[in-house]
């Protein structure tokens, strides 16, 4: 098991490698650079721009500066950001919170509803129950989150006025009122994604009970004189949650890096954000370090998924 | 207006026989206000108006929290590292210049207790010093006293090249001396006459020594106060989330009379326009909403029985098409639209007059700017005292059709006039952004109306706005035939702007398109024109130096004014903002209050 696990961590290695030049080769490559926006100011004079770039070790060969990049990286130094002159490590981590708040509660609220439901409907296949699921689920999955998330938006804060719907992280209030403050302005956001998810996860939990549900052994199981309960849950569900397992895990590293139109609709100031305001500016060192972060958390899910198998289905081994 | 009238006039002023508001009326009669208008009387011997103030409370403090919403939030608090007018913003809110512009752009006193003038001596008769004379008692927020040596301090920090400081063209020919703690003296190589510049508006202030001393140069990024900032503002830094949230509390310090109003201050980054109206003017979630380019459409139907309202402010951005005079097509020594080359189509003057004529202005403020934009025939639109009253425009296709035909362009087989088997089609680039493309689409069909076919062509801003020398698609390379954007006028003189196209200042593969004359225009009378409107200072003939300048851009249809657009703000209907045309947003911020 634990040769299992070293074995896959060190291939790991030569992918995130490969990874990491490819990131940085398109973002080399890509047009523009962080100070572009000093060029339609007529009072900056064009030597203060290449005088930037230079600083900032622009001008340096593509393989050069990766190679930089990539020692810097071993020694823990994710450099700093072009266009707050920040460290990138504690930019990520000023936004960190509010990601794993609002996606993380949105990916609960998506299982909480997806693997109820579906077990639910799979169970009873084309009962009322069933069929009204899955239209939800089509229309929920249907409808992209830009849209939701703006009528959430008209109904709720423009004609109910109920719910805010500009996050903020600074909450004026203490204690009791700060917990709800934060519930209150993550409600939307939160509902917009969760719902989103939930509805493509119910067809797959659905689909994947169906397929196990038919299975000789769920029938001797029911023979024995088995509960409903206990077959369902502990002989089907257990079976069916492989794929499912996949899919969850798959979307683990999606916690981290935020929802980028959700975010940008709430305002939220998540990873997201930073990402796609940071790709806008051509930021490299921040697209860098988001997206091999990123990349990384793939690769590690992937591995908490397989070992997962190995504890659903001991048939799987570890070899 | 003759010379000598006016000066009479000014002598008027001077011995009180005729009131300063009579003087401006008269200039304003003649297309001289505004605040060139008011250093005109400072040049001539009187001193500059002090901007009025309309601020109201009578104590400190007790406004609550005032809440903005910035759509692109601020990424650092150095205003001498800012990338975009939103840092300088963001850095307005605790650091000070020592004097700023109000929306009429009178100057107004931030940290100098006087508007230097010939007349109080602070101003020399040749315009090569100006003295300032820095208010007394003033305080760093950290408690340590604000001197000449923080003035001459930020100085040197800027004009040092390995710092890399964004306002260094403003700093780095003047010497800066200090004469004693409460004055310094700035001194011009040569004659200056907009000295107005340094030290003053948001882009310019001025930093504490006592923090910044130790990481000038190279190591300017590493100063711990790039992202906390320690001013003499009205508000004192709290927090700073990069492009997220900025966070201030009250200065009881503050060193103006019954001033900050408000207790607390959140600047929110994020987001977009349409959405920002939406928080000010709907919902009122926040009190104020920063450059609201949104459709006029849009904000008429959000103002229907909201709490918030939108704010205008003039000052002198205009929106314009740029005409290529060379051959984007052909490639020279490698370089396309080479200065070795002509253009083959607009080389003949009636195709851009033609072109001029057929930029439908009036359809695009109604279709498109509403009430952000004003029709203009001209490339200069601010302030009011250096805006020509010679020229004119008109849309009318049946006129730009004749034009053509009398030249010789007669309309092909296709419908599309050629003449000597060159055929009337044209490039026409611009950014990506939603009102330029709807302008490109009415450009587009009054020139097929008159046998012009139009290409569209959109590039992303990003790309677009950049100086990267490999991407073909950037506007000083200029491989298209016309392009449309707009270049900020981000202060109340046009000598910066109109500098940008001398002929000496054409943009070529030789100087990397860094230059700054992108129509790659060659006109000597222009060159000379702006020469002399430089070392002149004598203000109505240097305003009659800039006319000129512009009356020849509008005679070479060089540019094609599309509109003049003004600044669009949204504010919640009890919020009393001061807004300048000439200013960034938060350059009065010490002003704004709550009406009850």
């Amino acid at each position: 098991m634990s040769q299992y696990v070293l074995r896959r961590l060190l291939i790991a290695i030569p992918s995130l490698l490969g990874i990491s030049v490819v990131l940085f080769v398109v973002l080399a490559l890509a047009p523009g650079d962080p100070f572009s926006e000093l060029a339609t100011n007529p009072n900056v004079p064009p030597e203060v721009q290449a005088a930037l770039r230079a600083k900032f070790g622009l001008d340096d060969p593509i393989y050069l500066r990766y190679l930089h990049w990539l020692n810097a990286m071993l020694h823990g130094d994710w450099g700093f950001s072009f266009v707050s002159r920040m460290d990138v490590d504690k930019l990520i981590l000023q936004r960190l919170p509010a990601t794993l708040y609002v996606i993380g509660s949105a990916q609960i609220l998506a299982l909480l509803i997806a693997i109820p439901v579906g077990v639910y409907a799979a169970t009873r296949p084309y009962s009322l129950f069933d069929q009204i699921a899955n239209t939800l689920a089509f229309v929920g999955f249907s409808l992209p989150t830009f849209f939701t998330g703006i009528l959430f938006i008209l109904i709720f804060s423009v004609t109910l006025d109920w719910l805010p719907f500009v996050y903020t992280t600074d909450i004026k209030a203490t204690g009791i009122h700060w917990v709800l403050e934060m519930i209150r302005q993550a409600i939307m956001p939160v509902a917009v994604l969760g719902l989103f998810q939930a509805a493509s996860m119910t067809r797959f939990v659905r689909s994947a009970m169906l397929d196990v549900i038919r299975l000789d052994y769920v029938t001797t199981a029911r023979a024995k004189g088995l509960g409903q309960a206990t077959v369902i849950v502990k002989h089907v569900m257990r079976n069916a949650m492989i794929p499912v397992v996949t899919l969850i895990a798959l979307q683990m590293p999606a916690v981290f890096g935020g929802a980028i139109v959700t975010e940008q609709i709430f305002r939220i100031p998540g990873i997201g954000s930073l990402l796609i305001s940071s790709i806008l500016s051509n930021d490299t060192p921040v697209v860098m370090a988001v997206t091999f972060v990123f990349a990384c958390l793939v690769v590690l899910f992937n591995l908490i998924a397989d070992v997962l198998y190995g504890w659903l289905d001991p048939r799987i081994s570890f070899r | 207006m003759l010379d000598k009238e006016l000066r009479s006039m000014i002598g008027q002023v001077k011995d009180g026989r005729m009131d300063r508001r009579a003087f401006i009326q008269r200039m304003a009669a003649v297309g001289l206000t505004a605040p060139l208008a008011n250093q005109i009387l400072a040049l001539g011997g009187v001193a500059m108006a002090e901007g009025a103030s309309t601020y109201k409370p009578t104590k400190r403090g007790g406004g609550g929290a005032l809440k903005l919403l910035w759509w692109q939030g601020p990424t650092l608090l150095n205003p001498h590292f800012a990338t975009g007018t939103k840092d300088q913003d963001g850095s307005r809110l605790f650091y000070e210049p020592l004097a700023c512009w109000d929306p009429d752009g009178n100057m107004k006193l931030v940290l100098a207790t006087e508007i230097p003038s010939i007349q109080n001596g602070l101003l020399a008769a040749d315009g090569k010093s100006v003295t300032w004379r820095l208010k007394p008692g003033v305080k760093w927020h950290d408690g340590k006293p604000f001197t000449a040596d923080d003035v001459v301090f930020t100085w040197q920090y800027i004009k040092d090249p390995a710092t890399a400081a964004v306002t260094i063209a403003s700093y780095r020919d003047l010497t800066v001396e200090k004469i004693d703690d409460l004055t310094v003296k700035i001194s011009f190589p040569k004659p200056t006459p907009f000295w107005a510049d340094a030290f003053v508006g948001a882009p310019n202030t001025i930093l504490p020594k006592h923090l910044f001393a130790d990481y000038t140069g190279s190591k300017s990024r590493e100063a711990p106060t790039n992202l906390s900032p320690v001013g003499t503002g009205p508000y004192k830094f709290v927090e700073f989330k990069p492009g997220d949230l900025i966070r201030g509390v009250i200065n009881p310090d503050y060193h103006m009379a019954n001033r900050p109003y408000f207790d607390t201050i959140e600047m929110k980054g994020g987001g977009d326009a349409v959405s920002a109206a939406r928080a000010v003017i709907q919902t009122g979630e926040y009190d104020f909403g920063w450059n609201i380019q949104v459709e006029d459409d849009v904000l008429l139907r959000l103002e229907k029985g909201g709490k918030g309202k939108t704010v205008y402010a003039v000052g002198g951005d205009t929106e314009f098409i740029a005409l290529n005079f060379t051959d984007p097509n052909v490639e020279v020594d490698g370089e396309r639209s080479s200065m070795k080359t002509k253009h083959p189509l607009f080389s003949d003057p009636v195709v851009r007059k033609a072109l001029s004529l057929l930029v439908d202005r009036e359809s695009v403020k109604k279709a498109i700017y509403g009430r952000a934009g004003r029709t203009t025939s001209n490339f200069l639109n601010g302030p009011e005292k250096f805006v020509s009253k010679n020229t004119s425009w008109e849309f009318n296709i049946e006129k730009a059709a004749k034009m053509l035909d009398d030249a010789g362009w007669k309309p092909g087989p296709d419908g599309i006039r050629e003449k000597d088997g060159k055929k009337l089609k044209i490039l026409y680039q611009t950014s990506i952004n939603g009102p330029r493309q709807k302008t490109q689409a009415i450009v587009k069909q009054a020139c097929q109306k008159a046998g012009i076919e139009v290409e569209l062509k959109s590039v992303v801003a990003s790309v677009f706005f950049s100086s990267d020398v490999a991407n073909p698609d950037t506007y000083p390379k200029f491989y298209a035939d016309i392009e449309m954007f707009q270049i900020p006028l981000s202060q109340p003189d046009p000598s910066q702007h109109m500098r940008r196209y001398l002929s000496t200042s054409v943009a070529t593969k030789e100087n990397k398109w860094q230059g700054t004359n992108f129509p790659r225009w060659v006109n000597k009378d222009y060159d000379a024109a702006i020469n002399a409107a430089d070392m002149e200072m004598d203000p109505v003939k240097r305003a009659a130096l800039y006319i000129k300048a512009n009356d020849l851009m509008w005679q070479d249809t060089v540019f094609i004014p599309v509109m003049h657009r003004l600044k669009v703000e949204a504010a919640a209907n009890n919020l009393r903002p001061v807004i300048s045309g000439w200013a960034n947003e938060t350059d009065n911020l010490f002003d704004w209050y709550r009406e009850e």
